[in-house]
């Protein structure tokens, strides 16, 4: 693991290209869920920056997620 | 026993010796990145090695379509454009998008991680009862068989609503229907009768649709979806949805008992859990190349230009140890949390059962270990399988 970072990150979600695969969600499920349709739900927009949602937006297989640096 | 599979005959992204991706194929990525092979369809193919390469042309669906049909097998007859639509409808593993993201939107709310977790207590249980049938009839046993097939077979059978009493046949028909050695004749047939198979039981559902995901696609989305498409959903959840973890569950479990340590770490910490199978998932990489693309492009990958209408199949065991992407790749290590296995593949078509896999092994792995915690394969008796589109093993013996 790397060592952990400061600040905050924005994390923008395109759910027209989400293909509900779910990876977010085992990465980070304090800042990502799924609604009903299996779709990308961004529980915290400008959640603290870390692991969990760095290796969130790695996994996406879709790349329907980004990351703005804070 | 040997343990080496590679056979002269099998396409050098399908051979394999033991947990390893045969040594020729780690070549290939190294030297020419890109390659050649002769398929078992009996059709020249590229193929991609590289991680980066891999992860690229997984995320290109414009550029690599999955709904061109291969071209016919030798000693296969060709089935007419009718047969081969109706074939094919429905599976999103063959369709590209817009087609593609109509059939997957409905069936993403099926799998969601949530979804998943209200299915867990259920999956402890279908663990522990074939846990139970293993203690009662005592060692040996056949890890494969009584452990290993069932517990995924039937969670996707109770998930889909398919008769248990079915298990049995599909079972039987999907190993051979994957397993290239089986001449293509009769594989045709076999495909013919799981759809028919299929058909009856989707025609089941129509009179009287039960609570399970094939009821609900036919409440739900019974006037969106053709009886055929409906056909080929069922169908294809039922065989990815058994066939892939079982031979996780098998080979896993081999790799673990090999590595004494790892093990240990995997039945005594529940944290070391949900890291470990992210780990044998990229170690063993056991679906070996996922379905082949067609280019509809010209494109260059890795320094080489493919034209366009070629065949391209991504070799994930390659990509999944390629050390420009994992630190001392060859090594299983459990520990190491690093990300981005492509054994779920990348892309539109990632897999849409890894949440259900994921959970089903996170349950089944660590219940094992514990149930037997001396638990020693006999030596001599692990059987891995060559031919087959899922890598695995056919048997295992296991005492504890």
């Amino acid at each position: 693991m790397s060592a952990p970072r400061t600040g905050t990150v924005r994390v923008l979600a395109d759910r027209d290209v989400c293909v509900g695969a779910g990876n977010c969600v085992f990465a980070d499920e304090a800042v990502f869920d799924q609604d009903d349709d299996g779709l990308v739900v961004v529980l915290v927009e400008e959640p603290p920056d870390g692991d969990g949602v760095r290796r969130a937006v790695q996994t996406c297989p879709s790349g329907a997620l980004r990351l703005i640096d804070g | 026993m040997s343990e080496t599979t590679t056979a002269a005959e099998l396409p050098v992204y399908m051979r394999r010796d033991g947990f390893d991706p045969a040594p020729e194929l780690g070549a290939l990525r190294e030297g020419e990145r890109v390659g050649r092979a002769r398929s078992p369809f009996g059709v020249d193919v590229w193929v991609l090695t590289h991680h980066d390469d891999v992860r690229a042309a997984l995320a290109d669906s414009a550029r690599f379509s999955n709904a061109t049909p291969m071209r016919g097998m030798p000693g296969m007859p060709v089935p007419d454009a009718a047969t081969l639509a109706r074939m094919r409808a429905g599976n999103p593993l063959l369709a590209d998008p817009p087609e593609h993201t109509r059939l997957r939107r409905l069936l993403t709310p099926e799998f969601t991680v949530r979804r998943m977790r209200r299915l867990e207590p259920r999956i402890h249980e279908i663990v522990d009862e074939r846990l139970d049938a293993m203690q009662r009839c005592g060692p040996p046993a056949d890890l494969i068989s009584s452990f290993a097939l069932p517990v995924p077979s039937l969670v996707i059978c109770e998930l889909l609503g398919v008769p248990t009493e079915d298990r049995a046949g599909f079972e039987h028909r999907t190993s051979r229907l994957l397993d290239m050695s089986v001449p293509p004749g009769e594989r045709m047939r076999l495909q013919a009768e799981s759809r028919e198979y299929m058909a009856r039981l989707v025609a089941r559902e129509q009179r009287d649709p039960g609570e399970a995901m094939l009821g609900m696609l036919v409440r739900e989305h019974g006037d969106d979806l053709s009886t055929d498409e409906l056909i080929g959903i069922a169908n294809i959840l039922l065989i990815a949805g058994h066939e892939t973890t079982s031979n996780m569950l098998g080979l896993g479990t081999l790799a673990l008992l090999r590595h004494p340590d790892q093990l240990a770490l995997v039945r005594d910490d529940p944290d070391a859990v949900a890291p470990a199978v992210e780990e044998l998932l990229r170690w063993l990489s056991i679906v070996h190349t996922g379905v082949v693309r067609t280019t509809t492009t010209e494109v260059e990958i890795g320094g080489t230009r493919i034209g366009a209408g070629e065949l391209v199949v991504f070799a994930l065991p390659a990509a999944n140890r390629d050390p420009d992407a994992t630190t001392d790749p060859d090594r299983l290590d459990i520990t190491r949390g690093e990300v981005g296995h492509l054994a779920f593949g990348h892309g539109v078509h990632h897999c849409l059962g890894a949440p259900l896999a994921r959970m089903e092994m996170r349950v089944a792995f660590p219940a094992l270990l514990r149930r037997f915690p001396g638990l020693a394969e006999v030596p001599g008796t692990a059987a891995f399988r060559s031919f087959h589109v899922v890598y695995g093993l056919t048997g295992l013996e296991v005492t504890w």
